[in-house]
């Protein structure tokens, strides 16, 4: 199984260990990931927000690429990449004048785009390419009785639903139970974690973060396993800042699914670069059987 | 022959065609054309002045060929072939062009609906040379008739039927009728219990001589045509002698097996494996579920139900049987699903606890049912607030564009009953619109909006167990944009109602194709005409009633039932029925018996005459589909009324202008 790989630029800053630990499992598990040449970042939604046009041509770049390394699916982590990724292509595809105005835009770089890429989720590549059966004849540590709080963001099915029901996913669910945890109850896994709020208007934010951890604790759960560098972050490291708010004493581990996945596959630590999470993660692995 | 004489009559049919297509440029074309002996117009030909028109012609100027350029022939051409028959004319000597359908209503500019009138109508000019007389096939008619499903609708058109004397069969696919009527609590917007005023009426079903009641049943063929179908059912073996079981319910004292869902309390409750549906059922017979009894599934089992039986009727080796019905009619009236919710991942039914549907809620309220008709959530505590949530898979674009169309008004009936039974709960009604249309429905409005029920306008957003507050806690929260008051809402409830819309059953498809008609797109039973033929079906002899065609309440249910029997009994009263002489010919000097139609044909309507070593036509059986003509390597079969010669002079004419 080959794919191109779409690294995003979180993945060079805050996110390495969803970098790392997503390269690491994807070679346990027999994915070969090619880093897509040159690639720039895909706009997100800031960008897209402001300038739709330009940020489609941004990110048409990376498609055009990705078709001239004759790449049919393309594979992303982060799910704003994903989503805007995905979104471009769908445009692409079905608006005509679009099409024409960026590859307009494409040949004064020498590019063109013909809609030929496909883009993925990495979720959606092991669940429905590796397969779940598969994933579970690797495990190594079976998470045996680990609560696992599965939050997957804004961006991870909506609006598309491509790989998964847009309104209530379950996809990261099914995985935590292949490898042998409990998922539990969390209505409200696709709840904003509210994105780049927390630098603009900290208290709104602020209440979000604070809704996903109650729930997270209301189901006493061991860890919060995300999708996207953002919610990560925003759960992660603002807990101190939640704690202040509304008086509460959250201290959740929270992780990426690749590297709870990392850890069940047999992956090391250090790979899965599980010393630099904020909240110690030494309470979730100490749950998991050696 | 003699010399063809066509009258060409163009119809304005008001400004339908008359305000796209020039009528009086058209007439002035036609009267020119070859054989036209007189072209006309008129405001609406299909009124008597119109018909008249026709006759006149045929009598005073011997006209023998006649052209209506006006609407559909499935309109019509019945209206004006009667008239020129009435006149003396054969009527398939009458050809319409359609030039409103398939012209004024599609075109926009009104020189090109004017040229291409002239073509539609040039196109039959030419054919009508060609035309020959036909007479219609009279065949014999039998006058039992069959009804497909025991609900409301089913049970009032086998009452009607049986009083106006004659023979029912009622098939039901469960083993009681009484259909989804038969589990309601009250009915809107009079409030009287559905029981009191369904029961008498399926025990008369019971007890009439002249209804055969076949429950617990399928249909599962249907062949014949008008006036004379023939009809397979397969009565699912129910283990138990019908003959000698009385309904006493020992069986189910004593089965073992006692955790099974009940479907009729829509699984709130648990039966037997053995067990009568409700005590109501008609006809009271217990029934054996082959998946849960443990002696059907091969299991070790005392059997306790056979000892307790009295009269010996447990009968484990009973087989399924398939009767043969011969019926001149049928009215299937199959019913509706209620929308599975499961799909509206939101509103967290089956997920979270105390989010119920509205058929769950009727058996909550019912006196018969599993709370003694106490409404409680599922820790055995009455609500202090509960929201009812209308629209859940009706008027969605994601799921059924549709409104179901008695929601709004069961919606207004749960929140009178909870108000009877717990005056100090809050009730919300989260609606997009009310939508109370019927005989004293806006007035029950009215007065559920004076018994301090709260209406929000706004399509809930979510129903969510996550508390952000201390009243929320333990609680569900219903989310919501308040669109009259500009904001989102957060509502704490104890139980949610989702009022679920009427969705097609599952097999409605399979169901209409064993019958021979269609569906529409919204998936319910296709009827002939929306408005003029509401009840009929593209097979004649074949008709349909209640939610199978689309939502509807108990008061239209029970309308268009007896609009079905009505439609049934005109047919079946009389001795002999006309069927359409447009049937296929095999020339017995040109056909070489190679019996490829006897195999093509759909309808079984060709046998093989061993003796002449040909191919014959049962033109009573034949529905002139033409396939035969199509199939024959020798193209020996023609369809009287479409015949090459026909068709190829239609086609010259629609080019020849």
């Amino acid at each position: 199984m080959k794919y191109l790989y779409f690294p995003g630029c979180s993945a060079e800053a805050t996110a390495k260990p969803y970098d790392a630990s997503a390269r690491a499992c994807a070679k346990a598990l027999g994915i070969e990931l090619v880093d897509l040449e040159d690639w720039n970042c895909c706009g997100s939604t800031s960008y897209f927000s402001i300038r739709e046009l330009e940020s489609f041509g941004v990110s048409a770049r990376n498609l055009a690429i990705a078709q001239e390394m004759g790449g049919h699916d393309l594979v992303a982590t982060c799910n704003a990449c994903y989503t805007v990724l995905a979104k471009t292509n769908r445009y692409f595809a079905e608006d005509a004048t679009l099409h024409a105005e960026i590859n307009e835009a494409l040949a004064a770089a020498g590019r063109r785009y013909d809609g030929k890429v496909r883009v993925r989720h990495f979720m959606d590549v092991l669940i429905n390419d590796v397969g779940l059966d598969e994933i579970t004849a690797r495990v190594k540590r079976r998470l045996t009785d680990l609560r696992v709080a599965c939050y997957y963001g804004c961006q991870y099915s909506r609006p598309m639903g491509t790989f998964d029901d847009p309104e209530f996913p379950t996809t990261m669910d099914r995985l935590v139970e292949a490898i042998g945890g409990d998922p539990v109850d969390y209505p409200v896994k696709t709840k904003c974690c509210g994105g780049m709020l927390m630098l603009t208007q900290e208290d709104a934010a602020l209440k979000l973060c604070h809704e996903l951890l109650a729930v997270a604790a209301r189901e006493q759960a061991d860890v919060i396993i995300a999708a996207c560098p953002l919610c990560e972050m925003n759960v992660e490291a603002y807990q101190p800042l939640v704690n202040k708010a509304y008086g509460t004493d959250f201290h959740i581990p929270v992780m990426y699914f690749t590297q709870l996945l990392g850890v069940a596959l047999g992956i090391d630590a250090h790979t899965l670069m599980l010393d630099k999470q904020i909240v110690p993660v030494d309470r979730v692995l100490a749950k998991v059987p050696a | 022959m003699a010399e063809e004489k066509i009258a060409v009559y163009v119809c304005h049919c008001g400004t339908n065609i008359g305000g796209k297509v020039d009528v009086e440029k058209v007439v002035a074309w036609a009267a020119g054309q070859p054989n036209v002996a007189v072209a006309r117009e008129y405001k609406y030909m299909c009124s008597d002045p119109g018909q008249d028109l026709i006759k006149q012609d045929i009598q005073k100027l011997g006209v023998n060929r006649v052209v209506v350029a006006a609407c559909s022939p499935t309109m019509h051409e019945p209206t004006f072939r009667k008239a020129a028959a009435d006149a003396g004319l054969n009527p398939f000597l009458l050809q319409m062009a359609n030039i409103r359908e398939h012209c004024s209503w599609v075109t926009e500019d009104r020189d090109q609906a004017t040229e291409k009138a002239k073509r539609i109508l040039s196109a039959q000019i030419h054919r009508l040379p060609h035309n020959q007389p036909l007479e219609p096939i009279e065949v014999p008619v039998n006058s039992d008739v069959l009804v497909v499903g025991g609900g409301i609708a089913g049970i009032e058109a086998a009452l009607k039927l049986a009083q106006a004397g004659k023979k029912v069969y009622l098939v039901e696919r469960k083993p009681s009728i009484g259909g989804h009527m038969a589990m309601f609590d009250k009915t809107f917007p009079t409030l009287d219990c559905a029981a009191c005023i369904l029961t008498p009426k399926m025990s008369a079903v019971g007890k009439d001589p002249n209804i055969e009641l076949l429950a617990y049943s399928e249909v599962e063929e249907v062949d014949g045509y008008v006036g004379n179908f023939t009809v397979k059912v397969r009565k699912k073996p129910r283990y138990v002698n019908t003959d000698t079981c009385t309904g006493c319910a020992a069986c189910m004292d004593a089965c073992v097996v006692r955790k099974v869902p009940n479907e009729f309390d829509q699984g709130l409750s648990k039966r037997t494996a053995i067990y009568i549906p409700f005590p109501q059922a008609v006809p009271l017979r217990a029934t054996i579920d082959p998946d849960n009894c443990l002696t059907l599934r091969g299991k070790k089992c005392k059997q306790p139900c056979v000892a307790a039986c009295g009269p010996k009727a447990i009968d484990f080796d009973q087989k399924d049987e398939v009767v043969e019905l011969k019926v001149g009619a049928i009215i299937v009236a199959t019913g509706f699903e209620l929308w599975d919710p499961r799909q509206e991942e939101r509103y967290g039914y089956g997920r979270l606890d105390n989010v119920i549907t509205s058929l769950e809620f009727e058996r909550l309220s019912n006196a018969s049912g599993p709370t003694g008709g106490h409404i409680v959530c599922k820790n055995g505590e009455p609500p202090k607030a509960v929201a009812i949530l209308h629209c859940v898979g009706s008027r969605d674009e994601n799921y059924q564009e549709f409104c179901s169309r008695v929601c709004c008004m069961y919606s207004l009936k749960f929140s009178h009953l909870i108000k009877e039974h717990l005056p100090e709960t809050d009730v919300y009604q989260l609606y997009i619109d009310m939508r109370c249309y019927g005989k004293g429905y806006e007035e029950f409005y009215k007065r559920i909006m004076d018994e301090g029920v709260y209406f929000v306008r706004g399509r809930a957003a979510e129903v969510t167990d996550v508390a952000l507050n201390p009243e929320e806690q333990g609680r569900l929260v219903v989310k919501v944009e308040d669109t009259l008051l500009g904001v989102v809402r957060r509502i704490p409830v104890d139980m949610v109602i989702l009022s679920s819309g009427l969705s097609p059953a599952h097999d409605a498809k399979e169901v209409a194709q064993t019958f021979g008609f269609g569906c529409s797109a919204n998936g319910f039973y296709l009827e002939r005409h929306p408005k003029l033929e509401p009840v009929s079906t593209v097979t004649d002899g074949i008709f349909v009633a209640g939610a199978c065609q689309y939502p509807k309440d108990i008061p239209d249910t029970v309308a268009q039932a007896g609009a079905a029997a009505a439609g049934a009994l005109a047919l079946v009263d009389n001795a002999t029925v006309k069927v359409e002489p447009t049937v296929s010919y095999i020339d017995p000097e040109k056909c070489a018996g190679c019996h490829i139609c006897v195999g093509v044909c759909p309808h079984s309507a060709i046998q093989y005459n061993e003796e002449k070593g040909v191919a014959e036509v049962i033109e009573a059986a034949c529905k002139g589909c033409g396939v035969c003509v199509a199939a024959c390597p020798a193209g020996v079969p023609q369809q009287r009324g479409f015949l090459d010669e026909q068709i190829f002079a239609e086609i010259e004419g629609a080019l020849a202008v």
